[in-house]
């Protein structure tokens, strides 16, 4: 059985839901197979989990070949020796917290399976509830048995599916600095699916965006969310403000591209080479807008000024939603600010204000032939 | 009170459902889980007694195994023995009687774990035969109660499928529902009431012990993560 080997897959089929992906995942690496729900996501980690077969491809894990459709090799879950964390846990539930884990542990001797269990469970933080069952216990206990019991078969790929949506926010968040850690130790591949970008940001090294079975982008996942390929992905990742433009100059030397965006002049650094004239669609993150400070009445020192006039202000706790049009333009730019930056800013629904939009973090998006 | 007819009728209960929750086990665990074309047509079947009437089975079961029909013919080579208006026969119309009540219960209990649950024990390492014996069987044991006691009280209840293939044979054929009628007949209505009570008794103790007994294992997984 190969451990620490890295996982690559190419997939494909048509039905019963069309599914194409190809990627790899290194040994000690977190991917994130993210995208929006009934697109794919959980029957990619099915596939790779060999609980359903793909129509095409081939999944390697190192040098064993799990599947390949060509030669009509498949290997069965068991055989491939992996750990799985189901959406739901798939804790057994008339079992205690110990035999599920106990249950992970048939290629241990059966003396040593007990005390081992005991380890895993200590390993996840999940102290003195060995006999409690399922449901007796919180979701955030369960997901650290599951964990546990996933762990505990020293598997030789981790796959999660989406390990925090059964569980609170206050405990998702514990979870989340458990998983970092813990990630830290794993020297194996770890898939984990998730349907919330914030995820991946925060635990993946790498991501992969699939939309209706197609794999849209993958790549690291600042890189994915600053540079997403086209508008689909963009929107996939949450980015809310693209536009349109037109190209009035590029100066490939000095990685500088001027656009309009209706009177107005942006300037842009590293885009692709393109023409000048040329339609583009463009977008800029959330963290690439400045807002002037109103009450002052200090000026933004940056380029790519634009006046915009604030159309309303939505409070949602430490952050606020501030939607605001463009001068003459009327484009809208939507923007997370913390609150208390709006308070500082004195950003206020009917008032005319400055922002500017970082030059580093704009980025023209590839038309995609649909 | 006629004891040898209720002591036939327990042996015939007995007979039933050793024969058919095994078989009801198995074939419910295939409908639960397999997607195939006719499946509804073959589901349809497997409910018809529940809405045929006894007597129709029975007329049926009377043709099907007979002297003249070719299953019948062959059962009298094999043993020399008939299957209609013997022992063996109500067994076997048992059982197809009460294949609904069986197989249905324990269907709709493996439909209810879910498939993360499967998925988790197959990617424990576990083989076929364990995933069934050590998660499967444990979870539906209450629909596996539930068939147990429907058909184990219902074979016991049976009159009008008895009555056409079995007629009224002490010690072979008759059972305490035709021993009632007997009863009945001869206005012998202390040895009827006697026995009614007999099968009330039964009847309610049985399924106040199923109610309780699902209730405490369904509790188990009732509460299981959403």
């Amino acid at each position: 059985m190969p451990r620490h080997a890295d996982l690559t897959c190419d997939i494909s089929q048509t039905l019963p839901i069309p599914l194409k992906a190809h990627f790899s995942c290194q040994a000690g690496e977190v991917l994130a197979v993210v995208g929006p729900s009934g697109g794919g996501k959980t029957t990619l980690l099915r596939m790779i989990a060999g609980l359903t077969l793909p129509q095409q491809g081939q999944i390697h894990c190192g040098e064993q070949l799990w599947f390949d459709a060509q030669q009509s090799i498949s290997l069965t879950p068991q055989q491939r020796h992996i750990g799985y964390m189901p959406q739901h846990f798939g804790l057994f539930p008339h079992l205690s917290s110990l035999d599920n884990v106990i249950s992970g542990l048939d290629h241990v001797p059966k003396a040593l399976r007990k005390q081992r269990a005991l380890d895993w469970l200590e390993r996840v933080n999940l102290h003195g509830l060995p006999d409690r069952l399922p449901a007796q216990l919180s979701g955030g206990q369960r997901q650290r048995v599951a964990l546990a019991r996933a762990l505990a078969r020293e598997p030789a790929i981790l796959l999660l599916d989406e390990p925090f949506s059964a569980v609170d926010k206050e405990t998702r968040e514990r979870l989340y600095i458990e998983l970092a850690r813990l990630k830290q130790q794993l020297s194996i591949p770890v898939i984990m699916v998730t349907h919330d970008i914030h995820e991946a940001l925060l635990l993946a090294d790498k991501m992969i965006l699939i939309s209706q079975g197609r794999m849209l982008q993958q790549g690291k996942p600042f890189e994915v969310l600053s540079h997403p390929n086209d508008e689909a992905v963009a929107r996939q990742m949450g980015l809310r403000n693209i536009f349109d433009g037109q190209v009035v100059s590029q100066d490939i030397e000095r990685n500088i591209t001027q656009f309009t965006l209706g009177d107005e002049l942006i300037v842009c650094d590293s885009a692709p080479t393109l023409e000048i004239g040329q339609a583009i669609r463009w977008v800029i993150p959330n963290q690439g807008i400045r807002f002037n400070a109103i009450s002052s009445g200090r000026l933004c020192k940056s380029i790519n000024k634009l006046e915009v006039f604030i159309e309303s202000v939505l409070i949602m706790g430490e952050s606020s939603r501030v939607i605001a049009s463009v001068v003459g333009i009327g484009s809208i730019i939507n923007a997370d600010v913390p609150t208390h930056l709006v308070q500082k800013l004195s950003i206020a629904a009917g008032v005319q204000t400055t922002i500017a939009l970082k030059s580093d973090q704009i980025h023209i998006l590839n038309i995609r032939d649909s | 009170m006629d004891w040898q007819a209720l002591w036939l009728s327990v042996r015939l209960s007995c007979f039933t459902v050793v024969v058919l929750i095994p078989l009801a086990i198995v074939v419910g665990r295939w409908l639960a889980y397999r997607q195939f074309k006719g499946k509804s047509l073959l589901e349809a079947l497997i409910m018809a007694p529940l809405v045929l009437p006894p007597t129709v089975i029975g007329y049926y079961l009377l043709v099907g195994l007979g002297n003249q029909s070719m299953i019948g013919q062959w059962v009298e080579q094999l043993t020399g023995q008939q299957l209609v208006f013997h022992f063996s026969g109500l067994v076997i119309a048992s059982i197809i009687v009460n294949i609904p009540f069986a197989v249905q219960p324990i269907q709709r209990a493996f439909e209810t774990i879910p498939i993360d649950i499967r998925d988790a024990a197959a990617c424990c390492g576990m083989s076929r035969l364990r995933i069934f014996f050590r998660v499967e069987l444990p979870m539906i044991w209450p629909g596996v109660l539930t068939a147990l006691v429907l058909c184990f009280s219902h074979v016991l209840g049976e009159f009008g499928v008895v009555l056409m293939l079995g007629g009224n044979i002490a010690g072979e054929t008759k059972t305490i529902s035709i021993a009632i009628y007997d009863s009945v007949q001869a206005f012998d209505f202390d040895s009827a009431g006697m026995m009614s009570l007999v099968l009330l008794l039964f009847a309610v103790s049985a399924l106040a012990l199923t109610t309780s007994m699902s209730r405490r294992l369904g509790g188990h997984y009732n509460a299981s993560p959403r």
